[in-house]
């Protein structure tokens, strides 16, 4: 028990409680049920908690399965900074906004549910656990243009090893001498054409 | 009621013998008990959803008649019997104007105990989410506990007779046919329509939960109660290269067959985990084994346990054993056998019962040919099934029947290091990584190329697709089994069988 992120299972009951509360919204304001006006806050509340919890954070141990799209609301929660981060911050905002919801016959599942997950952040804020958002590894991109850095230095045709042995004794003995033309060639090539 | 019975392991078990008559497509129904579970929870999550929202506007509505001044028919009904002096023949239960909805929900049973089994749902279904249940088990195991609650609160839940029907006699007096439309002088002292009586509804979710419940309770606690006090005793340890633990175990009565599995608890570590493990060996050995390769709290732990060599070692409690698919293997002519990693434990199963029907020459064996396809990451986890292997091979060889098993093993974790090894040791008889004369294949297996090659070997069988993995290969595999499959039922038939825990 001692490996658990308790904030991993807190985000799917704080999603199931956002799901929850919006169906309970709705039917309490289609419905024009008594004190329906609590309905409407419950959608709005709703929406606001799935989004919130909709990116998932990423695991401390082992690799995160992200969900469907995340990505982009991934960006917009990690601009709270240490808002969205700590936990102890989400736990208390989610039993704000549970409150009111309470009121209501049709949203008081979505409080219950809501609640519950914000003790279970609450533990694992205790336990001192964090969202540290998923993001995709840049690709390392090969530079195409560095790693060549000079031409090739014996380009085909070449000789075979002895004459290349011979070539080199020579070379260190005349370094003086200066290339002619881009290459050197260390055979006479004669040109065949008649 | 459809919940409890797909997790009734002794059950669907005794069901797979008795029905060794029926086609195998029968039975195999049977293996995704797990998928049924899943899906009849989709169903009573939905249904629930509609039932709460239906009695929202229920409740809604009783408390409107309740408060209307029009005298309509409603508020009629709404104001009879209300003092509890008098029986119960009530209707609305909203006895007076000021009661809210939410203090009739909560002060009434079927509200109350609607709330908390709901409650209860929602937690076990988002305890038992994949991504929860892969990563945390211990979470999902003890959340999902809270079904016995779930099914105490349904079973109370109609007990409070809140849904009310007319009483048969006040049916005979006041018929609402002939009396609706009169209900302005039903208290006058008209003979022809007194006042309707109500009365609640029996409760009736009993009547279905009842049965299973008790059968699942005699399986988790009869059972597994009777099974865990039997003496389990270690004949042997082995610990294997990659943190594989082998224990050899003996428990008196206990008989299995081929690729099936054991739930296996440890008290010493955790009271009341129970956990799956498939068996390796062979029914024909005097003893059963498990391989348990480190994979979370309670696989470290117990791999801990042994490793330090203390004796007496801890105590093991064995429930068990379930049978799964692998039983099918023998009925195909042609078996193709796929293990991923750790997968390969039931066919290391398979593969020794087969060397042991060999020496005893069992004639009921159906199968002629078998291919056994071993994809591992790296090559440390070879080696426990290396011994088997070669003394397969080597078997094989003696008997002179060396087409009879076929095994092609895959390393998908190769670096050019081990690649550039084995290059140079091309010439070699025996495989430099694993000592068989089979030489290992790197990376992933092409499938296409395999079946059509088994398709063109054997084309008038019917050829059994076995899988222990992941489920991305179970889709590859049974899209070509469908692909491969010849349309002339006498030809060439893949038939793909896959099991995971």
């Amino acid at each position: 028990m001692g490996q658990i992120e308790w904030a991993m299972w807190a985000n799917e009951q704080a999603l199931a409680s956002g799901l929850i509360l919006i169906t309970g919204g709705i039917v309490a304001t289609a419905a024009q049920f008594a004190q329906w006006y609590f309905g409407v806050y419950s959608i709005a509340a709703g929406v606001f908690v799935c989004l919130l919890e909709y990116p998932r954070g990423k695991r401390r141990k082992g690799s995160t399965m992200e969900r469907c799209g995340q990505k982009y609301m991934t960006k917009v929660v990690k601009l709270f900074g240490p808002l969205t981060r700590n936990y102890y911050v989400r736990a208390f905002l989610h039993l704000g906004l549970s409150v009111p919801a309470g009121f209501l016959l049709a949203t008081i599942l979505g409080t219950a549910c809501l609640a519950i997950a914000s003790g279970i952040y609450l533990l694992a804020a205790v336990r001192g656990e964090q969202w540290t958002p998923i993001e995709p590894k840049p690709k390392e991109r090969p530079q195409v243009g560095t790693t060549i850095k000079q031409p090739p230095s014996n380009p085909p045709p070449r000789p075979p090893a002895e004459a290349r042995k011979k070539l080199s004794e020579e070379e260190s003995a005349a370094a003086t001498s200066v290339p002619s033309g881009p290459q050197e060639n260390p055979i006479p090539v004669t040109d065949e054409v008649v | 009621m459809l919940i409890l019975i797909p997790v009734c392991r002794n059950l669907l078990s005794f069901l797979r013998g008795t029905c060794s008559f029926c086609r195998s497509t029968l039975r195999k129904q049977l293996d995704h008990n797990l998928t049924f579970h899943k899906l009849v929870a989709y169903m009573i999550c939905l249904h629930t959803a509609i039932h709460i929202i239906a009695h929202l506007f229920n409740f809604e509505r009783y408390s409107n008649s309740r408060k209307a001044t029009d005298g309509s028919i409603a508020s009629v009904l709404s104001s009879l019997y209300n003092d509890k002096k008098e029986e119960n023949y009530w209707l609305n239960p909203f006895h007076s104007q000021d009661m809210t909805v939410e203090y009739v929900t909560f002060t009434t049973i079927a509200g109350l105990t609607g709330v908390i089994i709901t409650i209860a749902l929602v937690l076990m279904v988002t305890s038992a989410m994949e991504f929860i249940r892969r990563s945390y088990f211990e979470v999902f195991w003890y959340t999902h506990h809270l079904f016995v609650i779930y099914f105490i609160g349904l079973g109370l839940h109609g007990i409070g007779g809140i849904v009310r029907g007319q009483t048969q006699e006040s049916m005979h007096e006041s018929d609402p046919r002939k009396c609706e439309e009169s209900f302005q002088t039903w208290n006058d002292h008209h003979p022809s329509c007194k006042n309707p009586r109500f009365e609640g509804h029996a409760p009736e979710s009993w009547k279905w939960i009842l049965a299973p419940l008790i059968l699942y309770l005699f399986e988790r606690i009869i059972l597994r109660g009777y099974r865990s006090l039997q003496k389990v005793e270690i004949i042997k340890v082995v610990m294997h290269p990659s943190k594989v633990l082998e224990l050899q175990l003996t428990k008196r009565g206990f008989s299995m067959e081929v690729g099936q599995y054991i739930f296996v608890k440890c008290p010493s570590i955790s009271y009341l985990e129970w956990h799956p493990f498939t068996l390796t060996s062979a029914p024909e050995e005097d003893f059963f084994s498990i391989h348990i390769r480190a994979a979370g709290d309670w696989t470290e732990n117990l791999i801990r346990a042994f490793e330090q060599q203390h004796s007496p070692f801890p105590r093991i409690q064995v429930d068990g054993p379930f049978g799964t698919v692998s039983e099918d293997v023998f009925q195909y002519e042609v078996a193709m056998l796929v293990g991923a990693g750790i997968g390969v434990t039931p066919f290391a199963s398979i593969l020794k019962s087969i060397w042991y029907k060999f020496r005893q020459d069992d004639r009921k064996l159906k199968t002629q040919t078998i291919y056994f396809y071993w994809i591992c990451r790296e090559t440390g986890a070879f080696a426990w099934f290396n011994d088997l292997l070669a003394s397969l091979e080597q078997e094989m060889e003696e008997l002179g029947k060396v087409g009879f098993l076929n095994y092609r093993l895959f390393l998908t974790g190769w670096n050019s290091n081990i690649a550039g090894h084995a290059a140079l040791n091309f010439d070699k008889a025996t495989d430099i990584l694993t000592g068989l004369k089979q030489k290992t294949f790197f990376g992933r297996p092409m499938w296409d190329n395999e079946f059509s090659a088994i398709a063109t070997a054997h084309p008038k069988s019917a050829v059994g697709v076995f899988l222990c993995g992941p489920k991305k290969m179970a889709k590859s595999l049974s899209k070509r089994c469908r692909q491969h499959s010849s349309l002339d039922p006498r030809k060439v038939q893949f038939y793909f069988n896959k099991e995971n825990f």
